[in-house]
């Protein structure tokens, strides 16, 4: 009797294996003994096989001299140049790529979310026949599309399509007149510095005299004027020292400008138009899940329409869209990897491409690779999740 | 003195408010910006559509087997249905062709009962569609027994090829990704857990054109001496692994949205941990994240295109190949215009069918 009554005061030890805890860390050795039993099959594995095909290890071919020439770089390379000089290259180029599908694709973007949104019953259904039709091909065929179909049969040369005789298109590329800086720019240049630092030192003062009096301060207008008006005057004042250089048609091909080349052109093209269907969508959807009754609590506040859009709709809408566009933007970057299909020089094309047929080292090569966008990826998501934070609700 | 009230009759709304007029003054004309709008979007339709439809139809040619018969000006659908066989079964022997019609036919006959409303075994036909039916289909492909020719997987491509490479990744991912799904859920196993956040962000964050570069080129060496596998399969392999990440996602995003009093109850009617997941919390989870996982099917079946970049020839390949051909030089609009028609077909279907799937499922979860 002693003994059971003793039993029930003091529980009964669990068994050692119905307890979660110990069950928990069983399982977890058990599945990282059988993670790191694979990983060491295949490195044993890799490296016998590499033994075995006499290809080296280490990242030494990256000082070695890579012997063939890059269509487009934004740094100077040549054939004598290193493989090291390759990938940063390719890396470049790769930015440059993704940096302008980001910028178009977020215009095109937004301009059609809204236009799909639009009270017009026409202009709305041509925005979502855009948004279906270009979300619904892959985007390969679309890159192959406007560079073997449309790019090819653009007319040569001598026959290209221009705006204004400054902007050319051909099946040579784009031609677009380039700047170029004289002596004494620097002061232009300073001025557009100076007046971007005013103008934000202005918005401050604006918003604080707003936050303290109520009065309000026409911040845009002025911005404007400081942004546009001061460089211009010392530019002028310091003797126009900048003219534009424009593409002209010499031999058979266009001569001075900044050249496009085709490649760049519709891999731009195809991924702008391509990603700006899904934003569209993101900022449709962004801008519908403001509810109804924000907008009508603005307008019983006697704002004005424009001013229930910028102060209540979009700042709202913009905390749902950030994510998603986030997402996007990542998607992008990865996409333009498809830029090997058509041959325009980026990290793939030039580096997991050409570098890696002539070296014959797979694994130190996709690594790099892989391990270039991954951190790509990670920065663009580090900016977007600080942008995110900077307009998230701020409860009090 | 009393007033008999008798209504006059309403009298109609305005002309201008109703009827075609109506719909046209507050859809098209209601105020100044629409108006120019409007007029611009017509003026745009008006330029833009007579051509594209004289080149697509009126002035095409249809008919014929060579390019001769291309002579309207128009678009030459000739070279597309010159082409058609291999872009839809690749080099596959032609004799053998109806094995693959008898695949896609037994398909569409499995499929059209999970459709219908109110048919009873929609989960036992769906599991034997996902799982038992790839084997049926390999055999079919493969040949080999029951007196089939076997065929080479390199005669495997175009739209067969394309289907294949999307399904079977797709159907394969689904048992990786729903574990490593549980697996980032695990809060009470860090190393695990931490383990399957890696997989699933590495994989998340490279492009699909580096995995299938690696399946192509370092697989090989990961492997054993004296094995070795197949260039379709090693595309598959990648292509898995690729997915099997994306839709651990689409699936983590379901186990988040059953509310905590589903796994409470589950542990308090004392279940283990498998009968929890198995028997309560997945065949929820799962249910709601089937639009998410069709959509995830829509990205690899677009995807799939790059595998041209290793050598496997899918639709778009086998497009770019008959562009190849010196007899149907310059004819790549009409090969490319019929590939994204053939996409686009699939990809609206699917995403329609899992719009209207979402609506239909999403009930109840909302929180």
């Amino acid at each position: 009797m002693a003994d059971a009554s003793s039993e029930r005061d003091t529980p009964a030890k669990p068994r050692l294996l119905s307890d979660p805890k110990f069950r928990a860390l069983v399982f977890q050795i058990l599945a990282s003994i059988t993670v790191a039993a694979f990983i060491f099959f295949i490195v044993r594995n890799t490296l016998h096989n590499m033994e075995l095909r006499g290809i080296s290890t280490g990242f030494g071919f990256l000082d070695r001299a890579s012997g063939f020439g890059i269509l487009q770089s934004l740094i100077e390379y040549n054939e004598t140049s290193t493989y090291g000089r390759t990938f940063l290259v390719g890396l470049l180029n790769t930015i440059l790529v993704s940096a302008l599908g980001v910028f178009f694709a977020t215009i095109i973007g937004f301009i059609m979310g809204v236009l799909r949104l639009s009270s017009n019953w026409l202009i709305s259904k041509l925005a979502a026949v855009y948004i279906e039709i270009f979300r619904n091909i892959p985007l390969l065929l679309q890159i192959f599309f406007w560079y073997y179909a449309i790019g090819f049969n653009l007319p040569g040369p001598r026959q290209a399509l221009s705006v204004g005789e400054s902007l050319f298109l051909s099946n040579r590329g784009l031609y677009l007149p380039a700047p170029v800086f004289e002596d004494g720019f620097m002061a232009t240049g300073l001025a557009i510095i100076g007046s971007i630092v005013a103008v934000i030192f202005l918005a401050r003062w604006a918003r604080k005299r707003f936050e303290a009096t109520g009065q309000l301060f026409h911040t845009v207008y002025a911005s404007l004027a400081i942004l546009i008006g001061v460089p211009a005057l010392v530019f002028f004042a310091t003797g126009s020292p900048m003219h534009l250089d424009y593409p002209s048609l010499q031999g058979f091909n266009f001569q001075g400008g900044v050249a496009v080349i085709p490649e760049l052109f519709a891999l731009t093209l195809a991924l702008s138009i391509y990603t700006a269907a899904f934003i569209a969508e993101t900022v449709r959807s962004g801008i519908q899940a403001v509810s109804h009754g924000q907008t009508e609590a603005a307008s019983a506040l006697g704002l004005r329409p424009s001013w229930t859009l910028r102060l209540v709709v979009i700042p709202q809408a913009m905390r749902v869209i950030i994510p998603p566009l986030t997402s996007q933007y990542l998607n992008l970057t990865k996409n333009s990897s498809l830029a090997a299909a058509i041959g325009y020089p980026d990290l793939v094309a030039v580096f997991a491409g050409t570098t890696l047929n002539q070296t014959g080292q797979a694994v130190e090569i996709i690594a790099i690779t892989m391990s270039v966008y991954l951190l790509l990826s990670l920065i663009i998501s580090i900016f977007m999740n600080w942008y995110n934070a900077k307009m998230a609700l701020r409860e009090r | 003195m009393s007033h008999d009230f008798a209504p006059l009759p309403d009298l109609p709304p305005p002309a201008a408010s109703v009827g075609a007029i109506g719909w046209l003054r507050r859809n098209l004309f209601s105020n100044a910006i629409n108006s120019l709008l409007t007029l611009f979007a017509i003026y745009l339709l008006a330029t833009l559509l007579p051509p594209l439809i004289n080149w697509l139809f009126v002035k095409a040619d249809w008919i014929g087997d060579s390019r001769d018969a291309c002579t309207s000006g128009g678009a030459c659908w000739v070279f597309v249905s010159a082409r058609f066989s291999t872009f839809m079964y690749g080099f596959f022997p032609e004799s053998e062709t109806w094995r693959i019609n008898l695949i896609y036919i037994a398909l569409i006959a499995c499929m059209v009962p999970l459709f219908i409303e109110g048919f009873r075994h929609k989960v036992k036909l769906g599991l034997f569609v996902i799982f038992i039916f790839p084997i049926f289909g390999f055999i079919l492909l493969f040949g080999g027994v029951f007196g089939l020719e076997q065929t080479e997987t390199s005669q495997w491509g175009g739209l067969t090829l394309t289907l294949l490479l999307a399904s079977v990744g797709c159907v394969a991912a689904l048992p990786l990704g729903i574990i490593l799904a549980l697996g980032r859920q695990a809060t009470n196993m860090p190393a695990v857990k931490s383990m399957c956040v890696l997989f699933i962000e590495f994989w998340r964050g490279v492009p699909l054109i580096t995995v299938l570069f690696m399946s192509s080129v370092m697989l090989p060496l990961f492997l054993p001496e004296g094995v070795s596998f197949d260039k379709l399969l090693r595309a598959l392999i990648g292509i898995t692994l690729f997915q099997s990440a994306y839709i651990a996602e689409v699936v983590r995003g379901g186990l988040q949205a059953i509310p905590k009093g589903q796994y409470e109850a589950a542990d308090a009617l004392g279940l283990s941990y498998w009968k929890k997941m198995g028997l309560i919390i997945l065949p929820q989870a799962l249910k709601i994240v089937i639009p998410g996982i069709v959509n995830t099917f829509i990205a690899l079946f677009k995807d799939t295109t790059l595998v041209i970049i290793v050598g496997l020839l899918d639709v778009l390949g086998m497009v770019q190949n008959a562009l190849n051909d010196p007899n149907w030089l310059g004819y790549s609009t009409e090969g490319y215009v019929f590939t994204a028609f053939v996409f686009w077909i699939f990809c609206f279907t699917m995403s329609r069918y899992s719009q209207s799937l979402e609506r239909k499922l999403h009930t109840g979860h909302k929180r």
